[in-house]
């Protein structure tokens, strides 16, 4: 153990241990800007310098390990008087226009400039703007709002393995941009959007369009849906401020209703679907010597990157459009059929934990009734968030009420696909008692839950050990897809999500996630599915009436044409 | 030298990505990096287009974008400011009626501005493509440029 000095303090902690890490285990605070949990330690922004006795100069606190006998001072006017300057200095390069924009109250870099008590800056303003990128439906890049701290190239490159996003220029001249400093559009880019959920200014975002939804809330010839994904309401709590964990679905619905919507579904619906559909294709893959391992659709981040970077693993992909878009293609042709209105007075909203799910619901395949989208908006957890606090919700006194029919009744199982793993888990528990035609002991399958970049899992399906694989992050995917390319992938079936944890960690989700908010979101996720009276998809009295009245059977003909989709490569 | 032939000399790997930028900015007289070139020199070491655009724009040296026959280069750094490089700037600016980060019309020459060049004993320096040139003055500079001119050098 290592003994050191910090403000006074008597500090104690294992060696190799950052300053800025025993201070913390010890309550002193010390501000920092670029440093973000689960990421590489680049030390850019200079924020969290400390004074330490008998050392030249002041030091990044994050950076430097603590040494025995080490006399620190985090707080002496010299320190405080460079972490000003340092604030000052970034403010003077940044469009400091902060109540026109998103990230007002929830900013960093206005939140240090708060704490080191700026109330007026010495430096004079010097930032030449530069064009903003808004020429994608996923994301919206502001680089004069971009302070340079490196996080979304740090995601980008180790946890995504994408290098969409890199340093350009050298010193004050410094950019973060693309190759050619092209649009996102035109470059690699899947839209996964953990670069905005890390970004501590508002400098990448999602596109904004809760006022599309507004417009048409208030549109009284227009018969407004809104459908909520799985990960939204285990993580939606943290947004509102309302509490950490799961927000109950009742109050939920309740909290929508009142922004307005006509009814409010569940995205779980068709999550046990898209297990129905999946679990048959998975099924008759194997049975009939089809294209082996199957992968997972539901994730559009990957999509993309399969699509512009793995063109040969195409046919290895589940033809089942992602919940959200079973979702949008069922209201658009059997509700509108059901309730007798015209598909162009339906406007179907979607709330996703995502960013990538814009860029998907504007795909021009996605027209189940020939001329409208099947999703016609898609916000995020926290652009519902933001509207929400726009209506001025209070989530400690509504009321809870039901999710509206047909598409609410939902399983545990569909609650799953929230979490990395859940997929697979699901999809178990209904391909197993299917194919074995007996009830499953225990339908907990631990192997493919938890943060592990990859999971493995064996179950015996028809008297014959198949092995699945699950992965989340990109850097992750491209790890299994290398043995998949090769064709020696050991694996029937295979889950790929884009995003760290899976849609609980996706793009859309609250700012600042990290693995410990993660963690958290998972457990709720998994304390949805223990509530759940329906475990499995195949139990879901909605799921079996839907394929009885109108879809026939999995896979059917009918099932194809809504239900499922094709990939194309996209050359660059 | 076309760029395949180029690409050969050096191990796929990116630790010889400096050398064939240079390379390929020397091999052409308008002195840069094309994009379909950038693209397939990524390919070849295994990196992403980003990760080249990112050296290339770091370094003075290298450009994207076509340039004029001799790359005047200005050292901007401070103990060349201390001795007026801010008068050898004017003088080239004059001298060929451009500004920084031009061409001329006729392709010969660009100026640009550059980091350290090690000269600072010698201030102000230049370099014109890769000659360097120190202890600059008014004449000096006039009489470089004329000899670039008249092809003398």
């Amino acid at each position: 153990m290592i003994h050191c000095r910090i403000n006074n303090i008597d500090v104690v902690a294992e060696e190799g241990t950052t300053i800025l890490e025993a201070a913390r285990k010890f309550n002193i605070n010390i501000p920092t800007l670029c440093h973000y949990p689960d990421l590489h330690i680049n030390s850019d922004c200079r924020i969290c310098v400390v004074e330490i006795d008998g050392w030249r100069g002041l030091k990044t606190s994050c950076s430097t390990p603590i040494k025995d006998g080490m006399v620190i001072k985090t707080n002496s006017p010299k320190v405080l008087n460079a972490r000003k300057t340092i604030t000052e200095l970034i403010l003077s390069n940044h469009d400091a226009n902060c109540t026109a924009c998103v990230r007002n109250m929830s900013c960093e870099l206005q939140g240090l400039a708060k704490l080191l008590g700026i109330d007026e800056n010495r430096f004079e303003n010097v930032l030449e703007r530069r064009p903003l990128d808004l020429l994608n439906p996923s994301l919206a890049r502001n680089p004069n709002r971009c302070i340079k701290c490196g996080r979304c190239v740090d995601v980008c490159a180790s946890v995504q393995g994408m290098h969409v996003l890199e340093r350009m220029g050298r010193g004050h001249n410094m950019d973060i941009a693309p190759a050619f400093f092209q649009p996102l559009d035109d470059t690699f880019c899947t839209f996964c959007g953990q670069c905005a959920n890390v970004c501590p200014v508002g400098a990448i975002t999602e596109r904004d369009n809760t006022d599309q939804v507004w417009t048409k809330l208030h549109d009284p010839t227009k018969h407004v849906l809104v459908q909520i994904a799985p990960a939204v309401r285990v993580s939606i709590g943290e947004e509102v401020g309302y509490k950490k964990g799961l927000i109950s679905n009742g109050k939920l619905v309740s909290a929508m209703k009142h922004l307005g919507f006509n009814h409010v579904y569940d995205t779980n619906f068709t999550a046990d679907l898209t297990i129905m559909e999946e679990g048959t294709e998975l099924i008759h893959r194997i049975q009939t010597g089809g294209v082996l391992p199957l992968m997972t659709s539901c994730c559009p981040g990957w999509i993309n990157m399969a699509e512009q970077e793995y063109p040969e693993v195409l046919p290895h992909i589940s033809s089942c459009k992602s919940p959200q878009q079973m979702f949008g293609a069922l209201a658009k042709t059997y509700y509108a059929d059901k309730i007798g209105m015209d598909p162009d007075d339906i406007f179907v909203v979607s709330v996703m934990p995502c960013t990538a799910k814009k860029y998907e619901a504007t795909r021009e395949e996605f027209k189940a009734d020939g001329r409208n989208s099947d999703v016609d908006v898609v916000i995020t957890t926290r652009e519902l968030g933001k509207m929400f606090r726009q209506m001025g919700i209070d989530f400690d006194k509504i009321e809870e009420q039901d999710f509206d029919n047909p598409f609410g009744i939902t399983t545990g199982a569909a609650a799953l696909f929230g979490a990395t793993g859940g997929v697979t888990e699901a999809a178990l528990r209904t391909v197993y008692e299917i194919v074995n035609n007996k009830p499953l002991e225990d339908i907990v399958f631990k192997d493919v839950r938890g943060l592990k970049g990859i999971k493995e899992a064996t179950v015996e399906l028809g008297g014959q050990p198949i092995k699945v694989a699950v992965s989340h992050s990109l850097a992750n995917a491209r790890e299994l897809m290398e043995d998949v390319v090769a064709g020696t992938s050991p694996y029937t079936f295979i889950e790929i999500m884009a995003c760290p944890g899976g849609c609980i960690g996706g793009g859309g989700q609250p700012y600042g996630t990290d693995n410990k908010m993660r963690e958290e979101r998972i457990e709720s996720t998994y304390i949805v599915d223990g509530n759940m009276v329906y475990r499995k998809s195949h139990d879901n009295p909605s799921i079996q009436a839907l394929y009885k009245e109108y879809l026939e059977k999995p896979n059917s003909h009918l099932a194809h044409e809504l239900l499922h989709t094709t990939y194309a490569a996209r050359n660059l | 030298m076309d760029l395949q032939t180029i690409l050969s000399k050096y191990p796929p790997q990116p630790q010889y990505l400096i050398e064939m930028l240079i390379d390929v900015d020397d091999a052409t007289e308008q002195h840069y990096v094309s994009e379909d070139e950038l693209r397939t020199i990524a390919a070849y070491v295994g990196v992403r287009d980003s990760q080249v655009y990112s050296v290339m724009s770091f370094y003075t040296m290298l450009s994207t974008t076509p340039r004029g026959k001799y790359v005047i280069q200005v050292c901007k750094d401070v103990p060349c400011y201390l001795n007026d490089d801010f008068n050898v700037l004017k003088t080239i600016q004059d001298e060929l009626a451009i500004g920084i980060g031009d061409t001329t019309p006729d392709q010969l020459f660009s100026l640009e501005l550059t980091a350290c060049i090690g000269c600072c004993d010698e201030a102000p320096a230049m370099r014109v493509n890769h000659e360097t040139y120190t202890n600059l003055s008014d004449e000096k500079v006039r009489s470089i440029l004329e000899s670039y001119r008249s092809g003398l050098l």
